[in-house]
């Protein structure tokens, strides 16, 4: 079943380039309420000020890592339940794993499509229903 | 360089670029390439290393990296600014991670560092063993770009 597409999706890079790979993804999969942090402590700080419904987050940034960040979110009491889509270029074990660990709603591996990104969101949209 | 690890790089390219950038890469001839100049206007290049050690290095002619970013981007992009450089980056990275990703089905492992990208009329691309190194030739519509490996063993 498809997700609500009005949700509101923050997505973390460092790279202003990918986020905006990222968000024309989501536009072709119809999520057009997008917003952007450019690592982990920025996410924090848009995650406390405003409502967002779903994180997207690169694992490789300065400052604060995408599994830095899973981990503030989940030890977070207004934060835990997020939905939280890992973005990775590699699909080691061993990151999968500490992401799971972590609390991960899913992970994405690079390159993928707008259906792939699509489906993943549905898919964690649906669990928490 | 034995051939069997070509092909990992070719695959990996192709899926990339068409995965993200919605375009169906062309690959030519490889051969052999003993300078350090580079083919293209914007470089990137990610050293790698593991059970082998070396570098690759991706190269693109302005029409080929221009229509690769505007459809990567979904906006016309008209000339070689920081968001090209920012996505050849990307792109390198990405063809690295899905390269990798094959040759550790081969048995072997490596990493990779992070990417770095320089731009000009005949800059270098300096590989982390020197040369000689492969080039596979790629062609798109808007143009043409290369894939510059050299690997060698790890010692």
């Amino acid at each position: 079943m498809e997700a609500n597409k009005k949700i509101k999706i923050l997505v973390v890079d460092d790279f202003a380039t990918m986020r905006k790979v990222i968000r024309n993804l989501l536009k072709q999969s119809g999520y057009e309420n997008v917003t952007e942090a450019e690592d982990g402590v920025a996410a924090m700080g848009v995650l406390r000020s405003t409502k967002v419904d779903f994180v997207i987050s690169d694992w490789n940034m300065p400052n604060m890592t995408g599994i830095e960040l899973l981990r503030a979110v989940r030890a977070d009491s207004d934060l835990a339940a997020m939905p939280f889509l890992m973005v990775t270029a590699e699909s080691l074990k061993d990151n999968v794993v500490e992401a799971v660990k972590a609390g991960v709603s899913n992970y994405i591996v690079k390159p993928f499509t707008a259906e792939v990104l699509g489906e993943k969101i549905d898919k964690i949209m649906e669990n928490i229903k | 360089m034995d051939v069997k690890y070509i092909n990992p790089f070719l695959e990996g390219t192709i899926e990339v670029l068409k995965t993200m950038a919605f375009v169906d890469p062309k690959p030519g001839k490889p051969y052999l390439k003993k300078n350090n100049l580079a083919k293209g206007d914007v470089s990137g290049i990610i050293g790698l290393t593991g059970s082998m050690k070396g570098s690759l290095a991706l190269s693109f002619s302005t029409p080929s990296i221009l229509k690769i970013v505007s459809n990567m981007l979904g906006e016309p992009m008209t000339s070689l600014n920081g968001e090209i450089r920012d996505a050849v980056g990307e792109i390198t990275n990405m063809v690295s991670g899905a390269a990798r990703k094959k040759i550790e089905a081969m048995g072997f492992s490596l990493s990779a560092s992070l990417p770095t990208v320089v731009a000009g009329k005949d800059h270098s691309i300096m590989h982390v063993l020197g040369g000689p190194s492969i080039v596979i030739p790629f062609e798109i519509e808007a143009g043409p770009f290369v894939v510059d490996i050299s690997m060698g063993d790890a010692q």
